[in-house]
């Protein structure tokens, strides 16, 4: 149902059943240890490549949902989701070993976000089990965006660290007979470009982004922002988040008070990881492993899960391109 | 929805900015005493082999090159360069971590497409603009030899 310009109510409803997710050795020593599933020893995790490793984070939850869920590959109608590197060929070697559709998406870390929402939508159009699931590595973002990893080089005191991980959610058109999150609307993003061009400060590129999807999802609901327990951005690191928290009290829509971000969470104070954490993988592992746990235990009633991308290439910034900047808000809550 | 030059003004005040001092001083720091290290290898050259000076600066240069290649092989380089800056770049045991590097990364995009097409990838500017000073340099010098 159509609630505004950019907002949908679902039509039925789609509940976050079971989540599964899996972390580098870094994020496991991180601020969500407790929470944490699955931890890997080292980024190559005994494959070949990094970019194995990444497909080998998407078997290893997949089948974990699988498993939780008791449900065969046979009954799921549909795996969604995306990664960071070139053609998403972690996402699509990964779906080769599974019986299942496969529909690849990319928003860059606002993935997750979008996998939400379109799942939504697809058990809106009748399909029951779907698998959203989206991952990133730093060893592969590295490679893809930046410098090879022996490079000596010094990080930008705006830079973030992509979070090695995956996250994995199943969402279905039944829920349990316990207490389960549900997807109660979600704001498809817009495209906003401020003409942020540091490669080097995504958090900047992505504020006003992930601003124009509050404000929007906000204003289109009717709800003011204290009707979340939490509104929980994607990757903005501290300074997006302060950029963001500067937007949306500047324009009068909230005060920011419940404002958080996935990539503040991940890493502890001192683990030299920049401003926070980023990637495709950042807001499904701190969704899948942490904020899902908070929902289902009554800790957290209603959140607004804003994952956040910014879409340039590292050809794009040498071409002196600016960063344009997405957003989907997904409010996931338990009634 | 604030406009881009506004939005700019705020990013540039909220951007926390490089600490130059500490920055500054673990560059000269940690570039001393790999420049330092280069002077005792060339010392020791100079004293045990019977070279000329000439023979003696290829030797070093050598020598440090393959100091900044296995240091980059074993994973400690990058971690030098993380507190450096270009302190760690600017030697030439930074020159030789600029190619050992890419060519550990591309080594699975296979041999000759991989790690010989791309080695070359970060120090490829450094070679071309080198080549072209030295072309440069060397015709002035031609011609104010031959004004001379």
């Amino acid at each position: 149902m159509r609630l505004g310009r950019q907002t949908y109510a679902p039509d039925k409803r789609a509940f976050v059943t079971h989540v599964a997710d899996i972390a580098g050795s870094d994020e496991a020593m991180g601020n969500l240890r407790h929470y944490i599933d699955f931890a890997i020893d080292c980024g190559e995790w005994g494959c070949a490549s990094h970019e194995k490793a990444e497909s080998k984070f998407r078997d290893v939850v997949t089948k974990r949902l699988l498993d939780s869920s008791g449900s065969s590959s046979r009954e799921i109608d549909c795996i969604l989701g995306g990664d960071l590197i070139n053609q998403i060929v972690p996402s699509s070697f990964s779906a080769r070993n599974f019986d299942i559709p496969f529909c690849g998406l990319y928003c860059a870390c606002a993935t997750f976000g979008q996998s939400l929402a379109v799942a939504s939508m697809m058990i809106a159009a009748g399909m029951d089990k779907i698998i959203c699931c989206t991952s990133s590595h730093f060893a592969t973002a590295e490679r893809q965006y930046r410098y090879p990893l022996e490079l000596g080089t010094q990080p930008t005191p705006t830079s973030q660290r992509t979070v090695t991980g995956a996250g994995a959610a199943m969402i279905e058109s039944s829920g349990p007979d316990h207490r389960c999150p549900e997807i109660g609307a979600y704001t498809l993003g817009k495209i906003v470009d401020l003409g942020c061009v540091d490669a080097n400060n995504m958090g900047a590129a992505m504020a006003p982004a992930a601003f124009d999807t509050i404000a929007a999802h906000l204003r289109e609901t009717g709800r003011s922002a204290n009707y979340y327990d939490m509104i929980v951005t994607g990757d903005l690191g501290a300074l997006g988040r302060e950029l963001l928290a500067e937007l949306l009290r500047k324009e009068g829509v909230c005060d920011a008070s419940n404002l958080n971000d996935c990539g503040c969470m991940v890493f502890a104070e001192g683990q030299k990881c920049g401003l926070g954490g980023s990637g495709a993988g950042c807001s499904s592992l701190v969704y899948c492993s942490y904020l899902h746990k908070l929902l289902v235990s009554g800790q957290l009633n209603r959140i607004l899960l804003v994952p956040t991308g910014a879409l340039l290439s590292k050809d794009s910034s040498l071409q002196g391109e600016s960063i344009p900047g997405i957003a989907y808000a997904v409010a996931i809550e338990c009634r | 929805m604030i406009d881009a030059k506004s939005y700019a003004e705020i990013v540039k005040e909220a951007t926390p900015k490089t600490q130059e001092a500490r920055t500054l001083f673990a560059a000269f720091g940690i570039g001393g005493v790999i420049c330092m290290i280069g002077q005792a290898v060339f010392d020791v050259y100079a004293q045990f082999l019977n070279a000329d000076e000439k023979t003696v600066s290829a030797l070093t240069g050598m020598t440090m090159i393959f100091f900044g290649a296995l240091l980059t092989g074993v994973g400690v380089y990058d971690k030098i360069g993380y507190y450096a800056g270009a302190g760690s770049i600017v030697p030439i045991t930074g020159f030789a971590n600029s190619i050992v590097s890419p060519a550990m990364e591309f080594h699975n995009e296979g041999i000759v497409f991989g790690l010989m097409a791309r080695m070359f990838g970060v120090a490829g500017p450094i070679i071309v603009s080198g080549v072209c000073s030295s072309v440069a340099v060397g015709i002035i010098y031609y011609i104010v030899g031959v004004a001379a």
